[in-house]
This record gives C-alpha cells, sequence and structure tokens, in this order.
C-alpha cells in the first residue's frame, strides 16, 4: 500500500500528496516531515551533499519500515520518497507522509517514519564544504536515540 | 563443481578505501560468518585494512538484510559492508 521511491529528481511535495489521496474521502489529515539540506553543519559552510545508496536493499528497507508503521497505527496510506545524488542546500532531500481518518496516528507514523528512515535506511551523506574539501557524515547518537524510543521491530 | 561466488559490496567510505564498489571472491573454506569474513579482507592489502581496520565503524547486510558479525556466510551470498547509515 505504501509508495516508497529512491530518486534523482527534485520531489514534488503537491504531487505527493494530490497521489495520495486520489479518489479517497476517508482520510482526515496528513502528517508530514519535510527534511531540507541545511548549509551549515559543525559551524562549516556546506555548499552541496551528495546521497548514496544501496540499490534494492534500500527500498525494502523503506517498504519494512512502512509496513511497521502500518502495523502500529491505522493508516490509510503512506509515503516514502528519498533523493540520493547531488543536493544544494535548501533542496528537499526527504519526504514522509502518513494518511489517516485522524491527526494522532497520521503525526505519530509520520514522526516514526522519519525517526526509523535515518538509522534503518541504508543512505550515506557527503558533505562539500564551501573551501573545496569533502567529508562523510558520521552517524549521530541522538538519531539512534529517537529511533530507539519507538521500541523494537515486530513480529 | 566449483561454488557460487560471494558478492561483496562496499558503500561510502569503504568503497573509497578498498578501491571498488563491488566484486565476486571465491569464499575460502575457512570463513563461515561475516566476523570471519572481515578477518579474511583484512589480508587483502592496504586498502581493505584501511577499510576494516576500525570494526566497530563497518555495519553489514547479508542479501541485504541487516547482518551482525556472528552471522552465517555461503556461497552465493550477496554481503555488503558500510558505514553506519546517515540518510533523511
Amino acid at each position: 500500500m505504501a509508495i516508497v521511491r529512491v530518486q534523482l529528481a527534485t520531489i514534488d511535495i503537491g504531487a505527493e500528496c494530490a497521489a495520495l489521496t486520489a479518489g479517497r474521502h476517508d482520510i482526515g489529515g496528513i502528517g508530514s516531515f519535510i527534511g531540507t539540506v541545511r548549509n551549515t553543519a559543525g559551524g562549516r559552510c556546506i555548499a552541496a551533499m551528495t546521497l548514496e545508496h544501496y540499490p534494492g536493499m534500500t527500498e525494502r528497507a523503506l517498504a519494512a519500515i512502512a509496513a511497521e508503521a502500518e502495523r502500529r497505527w491505522r493508516l490509510l496510506g503512506c509515503t516514502l520518497v528519498h533523493r540520493v545524488g547531488r543536493l544544494e542546500p535548501g533542496e528537499v532531500i526527504v519526504l514522509v507522509l502518513a494518511a489517516s481518518a485522524h491527526r494522532h496516528d497520521a503525526l505519530q507514523a509520520s514522526a516514526f517514519l522519519i525517526d526509523w528512515l535515518k538509522t534503518k535506511a541504508p543512505f550515506w551523506k557527503k558533505e562539500s564544504f564551501a573551501d573545496g574539501t569533502e567529508a562523510w557524515v558520521d552517524a549521530r547518537e541522538n538519531d539512534t536515540a529517537a529511533a530507539e524510543r519507538w521500541g523494537a521491530l515486530a513480529g | 563443481m566449483t561454488a557460487a561466488p560471494l558478492h561483496l559490496l562496499y558503500f561510502a567510505w569503504l568503497r573509497e578505501r578498498v578501491g571498488l564498489g563491488e566484486e565476486q571472491v571465491a569464499l575460502p573454506d575457512a570463513v563461515a560468518t561475516v566476523a570471519g569474513l572481515v578477518t579474511w579482507l583484512r589480508t587483502r592489502g592496504p586498502g581493505y585494512e584501511a577499510a576494516f581496520g576500525t570494526t566497530a565503524a563497518v555495519r553489514c547486510a547479508v542479501n541485504q538484510e541487516f547482518a551482525q558479525p556472528d552471522a552465517a556466510v555461503r556461497p552465493g551470498d550477496e554481503v555488503a559492508f558500510f558505514p553506519p547509515v546517515t540518510g533523511g
């Protein structure tokens, strides 16, 4: 049921919302998280970011994360779209949508989806700084803590 | 009959240090787990040693599922090595 996609192209948020709600009159709200590329990291100026992923496993991981959200909350659809390739500050890097009859499930599920995506989907970021140097981003302890507050994978 | 080769994949800084993104290797008879595979890979050259020398920073997937060091590795498996993920 979930829409999961990894793409080089820009994310069209309006089109993704429209696809999620097309022909549906039972949806009461869509919870969302829209991740964008920030222009600084650790006080340094970022010129661009390059995203790498593991084709095949990434889609499987995203589908498993979406299926877990659908088990935990009453969802009427959800969407996970993540960009790869080169992105510049201000661009949308990830879109999470969770549709439900009521806001509680939609908002809880969208928070869960981004927390789990950040620690369980195989993407890696490399930052290109304004001074021409590059560095792979290190995993953050607080991302792991945010994912763990939702507990372990069911089943 | 020759056993199916192991399909190895490397991502992010592991790919840069090893110097390639993927390769097929014959699984040595003595290697049965992810940990054993890492120990063997480190003997294959300085790039591998640089990639796998800090094993605490290396994560693994066997057949596209996250795997722990004690997970089994068999001929024909797809085994990927990468740093902790940083998407989103």
